[in-house]
């Protein structure tokens, strides 16, 4: 494990902290503030669960946090610290350093994660060898080690591999297997289910979260369902406009929800032998970047809303 | 794969009978042949009698026969303007064309991959946008007008190149070259370059739109995000996928040098083959426009054959079948 | 809290246009303004080019041999006439003569571009509409020109015609041949383009809605489909003028585009090529940079234009 760090008391830094975070995207009609004063923390092992609809701002905090906020995107204020460390300052060829070797990522499509044009060892074995010091052949064997890891069956073979001779399951195996390789201590899985078949999306969650507990590997886990939430997350953190709605314990959270929005998600889930007649559905839509409304974002839609959410 | 080939083999087959069928066109069609070939005091019975002898009486069809037969053996008549066999006159002359070809296609597109790699990867950098301005210019500037400024500058105010012609050329067996002497390479300078500034340009321009696409793919990101090396990310990964589709337009653009160096050939007065088709066209002189034309087409399918191979090295996609599927 | 700028809205159809993206993308970029302010100067020079030239270049009545290879801005030594960008050989002015020169190549420019618009958006739109036979034999014919360069077709389509018109007629056909020649070699970008937004188009549900309600086909490909290709389709007619005005040139430089009675930018270059080896390097300087402005003017507004309609490649 790493040493604790220097300015904080160990034990009690989390391993990631995201404060006050606001990313821009500055455009010709003004600034369009993506992510407002969002903070959360991570500790070491958990895994946190990242829910919200599609534009929520919960990919874009991902990609924050690695450092790979695509410009004209920038973090206009807040801060991403790492063991207590910011790294949201860090030079380009530092944070390099980090990518990988402790923060990886997934992504949401297997398909177009691997470059089609090299082995999936080649690629294993290149990303060990970018981290770690040791030679060719150990990195190799390796690779084969990890492949077995992640469920993929006949691993010497398959290390020769090219990506299209993998099903999206496997291709998706294949990506976490890349994102494992240099024990990193933060994975930010960015919706790894999404983009798969239903009946493979147990076996990936299933995976990761035993992967993850074996190397005590913290996982962000950023998606919109629910189920998955549920099935693999410790806490959980409800996204809405570029806002955190809501976080806490998924059990607190799916059962008692505080946030007005939350309990909309939460209805709009259906739940196998529960008696309900309908589903609740929330009216309206997210409002657009450049019309979020003052106050509470979600106040427009919200059916309990008073004065104090409108300002 | 070997289906692959051969279904392109087929097409190549398919698209060569099109362009022959063109070119018989033009030999049947435009003008009279027979006017052509004898002289204003022949009779009318010496006509028939011609007419006849060459076949010209037959069904079309089997005319059309006839001319794939003799192209295929080479054999396309007589030139009406030099009285010599065509065959002879293009075989003549198609080194000089090949050798300025190659040398303009080579440099243009080492140069061009290189020149668009840059500038995709430094894309607000001022020499990037320095080098993309220009390149405007070279798209816009047409290729006559470089020649004639290469001719001033080099050869009328610095008299330091060869303002026409090919130099001394040496003969190895049917093939001349002027790769071997001085004056053939000096010759040859200004030529190669204004053939290959077009294409330059062209190839760098597609290289950075190219690059620029491929290095917002997710394998990218993904790369980025496995912490490799900004080296290994471009050079490595970036550069292989963003090389796949320039082979195609690059075989298309080694292609259409052959035919731009028509114009070339004109400023410089090279004696190739480009040369030989625009006097063709000027004179009318229909069997040596039939022979270029089916020239021309066989080097098009001739390369577009070795691009599909190339394509087949470089992309396991292709190359290695899938296998092992399931879960 | 409202994270946009607010700008006042008004209706009317001149502040809609300056507010447009498309307006502040090209009052941002000097270099585009400048291009389109020269090529309108340029069009405008050669429209009203009998009005604005000091000489008729093409009237041998006006024609002075004593004042042949007058150089720019020096008096002429037998009758001090001073020529902006000198005369040639016969005493024409170099300058009036790109005024009438630049009317041709814009006009074979323009009219090819046409022609080639026309054609391949005709095609294109049957192509995508009808798909089919008819879709593989236009693409087919497509791809096998495509991998041919436009000036070997272009080149191919002139040999042709000047085996058929008789000899008599050719120079007075050239010009028109030389836009047939031009626009044939030109169709396929606008048919491909225009082809695969038709097929996008065409299975969307107004369009289907259209057809439900019994709209004929030529309506909807007329009234909702075309519509939604005019953006690329601008691009690559912009793009497209700067290549037909460089292939006219080039085809006349080569001797097989307009005579040289009537003669094109071209034709000027080709015949001021000669003088370059004895030193009067005006009579070809001038034309040739004539030429090149106006292909880099169209060019660049091309470009913009791509980028402007197409924010993504940015």
């Amino acid at each position: 494990m790493k040493p604790p760090a220097h300015n904080q008391p160990a034990g009690n830094t989390p391993l990631l902290s995201v404060r006050n975070l606001r990313i821009e995207f500055p455009t010709r009609r003004g600034t369009l503030v993506a992510i407002d004063d969002v903070s959360f923390d991570i500790a070491r092992g958990e895994v946190l669960g990242m829910v919200g609809e599609s534009g929520a701002g919960k990919s874009l905090t991902g990609a924050a946090i690695i450092g790979l906020l695509e410009p004209p995107g920038r973090i206009a204020a807040g801060e991403v610290l790492l063991d207590g460390e910011p790294i949201h300052t860090l030079p380009a060829e530092r944070m390099r350093k980090i990518r990988g070797r402790r923060i990886s990522m997934i992504f949401q499509d297997p398909l177009t994660s691997l470059n089609p044009l090299y082995t999936v060892g080649r690629q294993i074995t290149e990303t060990i060898l970018t981290h770690r010091d040791i030679g060719e052949a150990a990195a190799r064997k390796r690779a084969i080690e990890l492949l077995a890891e992640v469920g993929i069956p006949a691993p010497d073979q398959r290390v020769d591999h090219y990506p299209h001779q993998f099903s999206g399951g496997m291709r998706q195996r294949v990506v976490i297997a890349l994102a494992l390789c240099a024990e990193p201590e933060l994975i930010i899985a960015d919706e790894p289910t999404t983009a798969l078949d239903v009946s493979v999306q147990a076996q990936i969650i299933d995976l990761l979260k035993r992967l993850c507990r074996d190397h005590h590997t913290a996982v962000m886990l950023v998606t919109h369902d629910m189920g998955v939430i549920a099935e693999a997350a410790d806490r959980v953190a409800v996204m809405y406009a570029g806002r955190l709605a809501e976080i806490g314990p998924v059990r607190a959270v799916v059962q008692q929800p505080q946030h007005p929005y939350t309990r909309g998600l939460m209805g709009s889930i259906p739940v196998l032998g529960a008696d309900v007649h309908r589903l609740v559905q929330i009216d309206g839509a997210m409002p657009r970047l450049n019309a979020i409304p003052p106050g509470c974002a979600f106040n427009p839609r919200c059916t309990e809303a008073f004065a104090r959410c409108r300002s | 794969m070997l289906a692959f080939i051969i279904r392109r083999l087929l097409q190549s087959i398919l698209v060569m009978l099109a362009v022959a069928l063109v070119s018989f066109g033009l030999f049947r069609f435009i003008g009279d042949p027979i006017h052509n070939m004898v002289g204003q005091e022949a009779t009318a019975a010496e006509r028939e009698q011609l007419r006849q002898d060459l076949g010209l009486n037959d069904p079309v069809p089997l005319q059309f026969a006839r001319f794939v037969g003799n192209a295929l053996r080479g054999e396309f008549g007589l030139s009406y303007r030099m009285a010599r066999p065509v065959t002879d006159v293009i075989m003549e002359r198609l080194p000089a064309t090949l050798e300025l070809a190659l040398i303009s296609g080579i440099g243009a597109l080492a140069l061009g991959i290189a020149l668009g790699v840059y500038t995709a990867l430094r894309r607000d950098g001022w020499l990037s946008q320095f080098i993309m301005s220009a390149s405007l210019i070279g798209v816009s500037l047409p290729i006559f007008l470089i020649g004639i400024l290469l001719i001033y500058v080099f050869a009328v105010e610095l008299q330091v190149l060869p303002a026409f012609g090919r130099g001394e050329t040496v003969r190895i067996g049917w093939w001349t070259t002027g790769l071997l002497t001085e004056s053939g390479l000096k010759s040859l300078i200004m030529p190669a370059i204004t053939l290959g500034l077009y294409q330059l340009t062209l190839i760098m321009r597609l290289v950075r739109a190219e690059m620029l696409e491929v290095l917002r793919t997710d394998y990218i990101k993904f790369a980025r995000a496995r912490g490799l090396s900004d080296r290994a990310v471009h050079f490595g990964h970036a550069l292989k996928n963003t090389l796949l589709p320039v082979i195609t337009i690059a075989g298309l653009q080694i292609g259409s040098i052959i035919a731009f160096a028509i114009v070339t050939e004109t400023v410089f007065q090279w004696p190739g083959v480009g040369l030989l088709f625009i006097t063709a066209i000027q004179f009318v002189d229909i069997p040596v426009m039939a022979a270029y034309l089916v020239l021309i087409a066989l080097i098009f399918v001739v390369i577009n054959l070795i691009v599909d191979l190339l394509y087949f090295a470089v992309d396991p996609r292709l190359r290695v079948q899938r296998s092992g599927r399931g879960h | 809290m409202n994270t946009l700028t607010e700008k006042s809205k008004t209706d009317s159809l001149l502040a809609r246009i300056l507010d447009s993206d498309i307006f502040h993308s090209f009052i941002r970029s000097p270099v585009t303004v400048v291009s389109a302010i020269v090529t309108v100067v340029m069009i405008v020079a050669a429209l009203s080019a009998p009005l604005i030239s000091p000489h008729n270049p093409f009237d041998p009545a006006t024609l002075n041999l004593m004042e042949g290879f007058t150089p720019p801005m020096v008096a002429n030594e037998f009758t001090g006439n001073v020529y902006w960008f000198g005369t040639d050989a016969q005493g024409r002015d170099i300058f009036s003569a790109i005024l009438y020169g630049s009317r041709v190549s814009l006009l074979v420019g323009f009219a090819a571009v046409g022609l080639a618009a026309v054609l391949g958006i005709t095609l294109g739109l049957m192509s995508g509409y009808l798909g089919g036979w008819v879709d593989a034999l236009i693409m087919r014919i497509a791809d096998v020109q495509l991998s041919f360069p436009a000036i070997l077709i272009a080149l191919l389509i002139f040999g042709v015609f000047k085996g058929i018109i008789p000899p008599a007629m050719q120079d007075q056909m050239a010009i028109y041949v030389l836009i047939l020649a031009i626009g044939l070699s030109d169709w396929v970008q606008y048919a491909r383009t225009v082809r695969s937004s038709t097929m996008a188009e065409k299975n969307k549900e107004y369009v289907q809605a259209a057809r439900v309600i019994g709209v004929p086909a030529p309506l909807i490909l007329l009234r909702h489909i075309l519509p939604n290709v005019m953006g690329p389709v601008l691009v690559i007619a912009t793009i497209g003028l700067a290549l037909a005005i460089i292939l006219e040139s080039t085809l006349s430089f080569l001797g097989v585009g307009v005579p040289p009675t009537q003669p094109s930018l071209g034709t000027l270059i080709r015949v001021g090529q000669d003088y370059l080896f004895s030193g009067e390097w005006w009579i070809v300087l001038f034309p040739g940079m004539t030429l090149l402005i106006l292909a880099l003017s169209v060019n660049l507004l091309g470009d913009w234009l791509r980028d402007a309609l197409n924010p993504r490649l940015r």
